[in-house]
């Protein structure tokens, strides 16, 4: 039986319950007498422990019956919650975890859970038996589901042609029957009377299928007894009797078979059908019925999943696409045929909206990171002995799915790091005059084409002096410098490498190489990271990120000979300076622009530009460029416009080029530098 | 049989008047000289980016890397584009013109003394009929330490 289709849905979905528990068990601790959530815990565990008795994954369907007797017992008010029973149900639900882990990598979902097994156990019937019904209350339910599978476990699985054959014939009038046949202990020939018993079925009907299999009725591998599905006009007792006339039959037993539950709606297709046809008759009375319908068709319709790797390969065939597109609108201008032009127009707008399609499929939203730490932080700050209660806002905001993918470690350091340096024990909370339990803040929201998460808490904050200490003895700075640098300067030390403020090495954050990856892993993202803090108060640590990766808007600029791509959601605007109107400030050059004084870059000078013609202009032609609420201006020879560019790396052989975050293929396919104007603010 | 193992294919290509060889499970392709896209910041020897096909790729002179005098390319420039441990990268050279099967009985190592410059990506050299031919270790020829002290020397 070809199990792998289902396999992908048996995996997802049950994510979709193991999160669903995990996050109706945060919010039980937080509300130990609300039995509305056990309930709710409840379902999706008794959902889960069908699912996978259903796929064969022994140990995860007793896990969790397990679990679900505890939960049981709860529900009956038969056992409190408490932190150390919850504990253990947290324990279980980090075994399912690992178990669906390893069964989507491929894994036979073995795993040996005895322990925990246990442990639930005495749990439920434990430290207060109050009724010796434990075991009865949850018998009858998995009885149920095994008695429901097992009985029709021969044929619970068919594959989509059966069904189709199975609802064809039914429609035809034939009725499909499940036939039970036992064998005598003493019969000899098995093989001979299975055949005979087809012989006599076939003259009246068709055999869909048997279990065992054919094959192996023919080799003689059963026991006494084996199953037929049988598709038939007769009656049963005729069935019966003809079947009882071969020999050493020893007994049979008919039933009508029906397609389950979870066989239909396999087939949504089919579900859709048979609704539509109903619909009309169900017109008058609005009721479950029809809500149940909607909502079935809404599930059909809704969603479709599809391989990462094909929504990738799209992404680059279209990256491509853009390129010529490029150069197309390149060659049009150049020539005076009108209608090409009009043309190429019409494809550039088709393009781009196609491409925000495609970016949008490629959304994600950041909750999937965000999920998994709450429990993180309840387990890390049950480990330091802190009480910290996080706060989680704009867990929808989608972002790349190849940022999400990245986004995930830089921010559990974060977390592990604002947890571990920055909010204090309940003592010293208290001391300060702050309520017992911190604050953890965990926010994320889109902003032009960027999407911000911030992670703040209302901890000790950064300790100016002890950062500044701490530098000088690792040697990053010089006395003096420390003496020059502001606030923010000394917060940002804090992620250079070799940085680690913590006094002891704990394992949860500060063996010192943690916020300076966090840095570069953000910036080899195109994000920038910065930090907030207020002593005694708390710190805001304020990630920005790219919407997307790959394809972006940019104003390409000339300087000499060569070209410059600059991001365009960098860009405030672009100006013309006369020569006049530089001011210098300290030797260097500044421009008043709207009343702030902007310091200017040279590109020119910054990147060595070989001069062809050395006319010096009386017209400075300026990009302003901002990195969050800082500017600057970067002088250029002219600009040639706005254009789509596909970001490509500049390959791992020249990694860490200073300001050049990649480069583009242009329409007349020459490589332009896109410059990164995050590397030239400080 | 025996004979065809011991047999290294190399690409043969000229530096100045010294002819040098690639094993050849190393070379991608060989192309014409084409525009190269300066990077600034970078050794004197990286000469920028191509557009290799839609891959951006970064291009060295070897002339530079080996500290021969600068020459103006010309009709007979090559680049070859080689792959190292994932990383595309391509080399000009004055010309590349012949593979060949070079016995390895024939490969002695370098010589110790061949020069004042550091010689580790020198793997041996190839006494042919009436020519010498050295052949190169590629990744040590590329290898990027020596790239990342520049980058910092420019950049501080």
């Amino acid at each position: 039986m070809d199990m792998n289709q289902y396999l992908e849905v048996f995996i997802d979905e049950s994510n979709e319950h193991l999160q669903n528990i995990n996050d109706n068990l945060l919010q039980l601790e937080k509300d130990p007498a609300n039995l509305q959530i056990v309930a709710e815990i409840f379902r999706s565990a008794h959902t889960l422990k069908g699912m996978s008795a259903t796929m064969g994954y022994s140990d995860l369907a007793e896990l969790t019956h397990k679990m679900e007797n505890v939960l049981d017992e709860v529900r009956n008010e038969n056992i409190k919650v408490t932190t150390s029973m919850l504990d253990v149900v947290f324990e279980a639900v980090e075994h399912l975890e690992t178990i669906v882990e390893d069964v989507s990598q491929g894994g036979s979902g073995k795993k040996d859970v005895i322990g925990v097994v246990e442990k639930l156990k005495q749990i439920s019937n434990g430290e207060e038996i109050t009724e010796s019904t434990t075991p009865n209350q949850a018998e009858p339910q998995t009885e149920s589901v095994n008695d429901n599978s097992n009985h029709n476990t021969p044929f619970m699985e068919l594959d989509e042609f059966e069904q189709t054959v199975l609802t064809e014939s039914t429609e035809q009038g034939f009725k499909p029957l499940s036939i039970h046949i036992e064998l005598r202990e003493d019969c000899l020939l098995k093989a001979a009377r299975v055949y005979m018993v087809f012989d006599v079925l076939e003259k009246i009907g068709e055999v869909m299928k048997a279990y065992p299999s054919v094959d192996d009725l023919e080799a003689e591998n059963f026991e006494n007894d084996f199953h037929i599905l049988f598709v038939t006009k007769e009656d049963n007792n005729d069935v019966e009797r003809r079947i009882l006339k071969v020999s050493e039959i020893d007994k049979v037993h008919i039933q009508p078979f029906t397609l389950q539950k979870n066989q239909t709606e396999q087939r949504p297709s089919q579900v859709q059908e048979n609704q539509a046809e109903k619909a009309p008759e169900q017109e008058a009375t609005p009721s479950n019925q029809e809500k149940k319908e909607q909502q079935s068709t809404q599930h059909t319709s809704k969603t479709i999943r599809v391989n990462i790797n094909r929504l990738d390969d799209l992404l680059n065939l279209f990256e491509e696409l853009v390129i010529d597109r490029g150069r197309l609108e390149q060659i049009a201008q150049e020539s005076s045929n009108k209608e090409l032009k009009e043309t190429v127009e019409r494809m550039t707008r088709v393009s781009g909206e196609l491409q925000t399609i495609i970016l949008n499929m490629r959304m994600v939203p950041i909750e999937q990171v965000f999920n998994r730490f709450p429990r993180m932080v309840r387990q890390l700050s049950r480990d330091l002995g802190k009480k910290v209660n996080l706060q989680i806002i704009g867990a929808e905001t989608e972002l790349d799915r190849t940022v999400i993918d990245e986004i995930g470690d830089p921010l559990v350091h974060l977390i592990r790091n604002g947890l571990d340096h920055g909010i204090e024990t309940p003592e010293e909370r208290l001391k300060s005059g702050k309520p017992e339990e911190g604050q953890l803040i965990l926010k994320a929201y889109h902003s032009g084409n960027h999407v911000f998460v911030e992670i703040q808490d209302d901890g000790k904050g950064i300790n100016r002096e002890k950062v500044l200490e701490k530098a000088i003895s690792k040697g990053l700075i010089s006395k003096e410098e420390g003496q020059k640098l502001d606030n923010r300067q000394v917060n940002e030390l804090i992620m250079q490498s070799g940085f680690s403020t913590a006094d002891t090495i704990s394992d949860i954050s500060g063996r010192g190489v943690g916020l300076d990856v966090v840095k570069n892993k953000i910036e080899s993202l195109g994000g920038a990271i910065s930090i907030e803090s207020e002593q005694g108060k708390g710190s805001l640590f304020s990630i920005q990120l790219p919407l997307t990766l790959s394809i972006i808007s940019s104003m390409l600029v000339q300087i000499e000979k060569e070209t410059f791509a600059i991001p365009l959601s960098s860009i405030i605007e672009t100006a013309i300076f006369k020569r006049e109107e530089i001011l210098y400030a300290h030797g260097k050059e500044v421009i008043d622009f709207r009343g702030k004084v902007v310091p200017l870059i040279n590109l020119k000078h910054l990147f060595k530009v070989p001069s062809v013609d050395s006319l010096e202009d009386d017209l400075y032609s300026v990009v302003i460029v901002r990195k969050g609420n800082k500017m600057a201006g970067l002088i250029v020879d002219s600009f040639i416009g706005q254009q789509e560019i596909v970001l490509k790396s500049l390959g791992d052989y020249l990694s860490d080029v200073f300001a050049i975050s990649g480069a583009s293929i242009l329409g007349n396919g020459e490589v332009a530098l896109i410059i990164d104007t995050n590397a030239l603010i400080k | 049989m025996t004979i065809e193992t011991q047999d290294l294919k190399v690409i043969v290509f000229q530096l100045k008047n010294e002819e040098y060889g690639i094993p050849i499970e190393y070379v991608g392709s060989i192309e014409r000289m084409m525009d190269i896209t300066r990077v600034p910041g970078t050794a004197s020897f990286v000469k920028g980016v191509i557009n290799l096909r839609g891959v951006i790729t970064p291009i060295i002179d070897l002339r530079e890397r080996f500290g021969v005098e600068e020459m103006e390319y010309n009709e007979s420039t090559r680049i070859i584009i080689v792959t190292i441990d994932d990383k595309e990268v391509g080399i000009v050279v004055d010309s590349a013109n012949d593979v060949i099967d070079i016995n390895r009985g024939l490969i002695e190592p370098p010589p110790e003394v061949i020069g004042s410059i550091d010689v580790d990506y020198i793997e041996g050299v190839a006494k042919l009929e009436n020519r010498l031919l050295i052949l190169l270790k590629i990744d040590k020829v590329l290898t990027t330490e020596e790239l990342k002290e520049l980058n910092k020397v420019e950049r501080d």
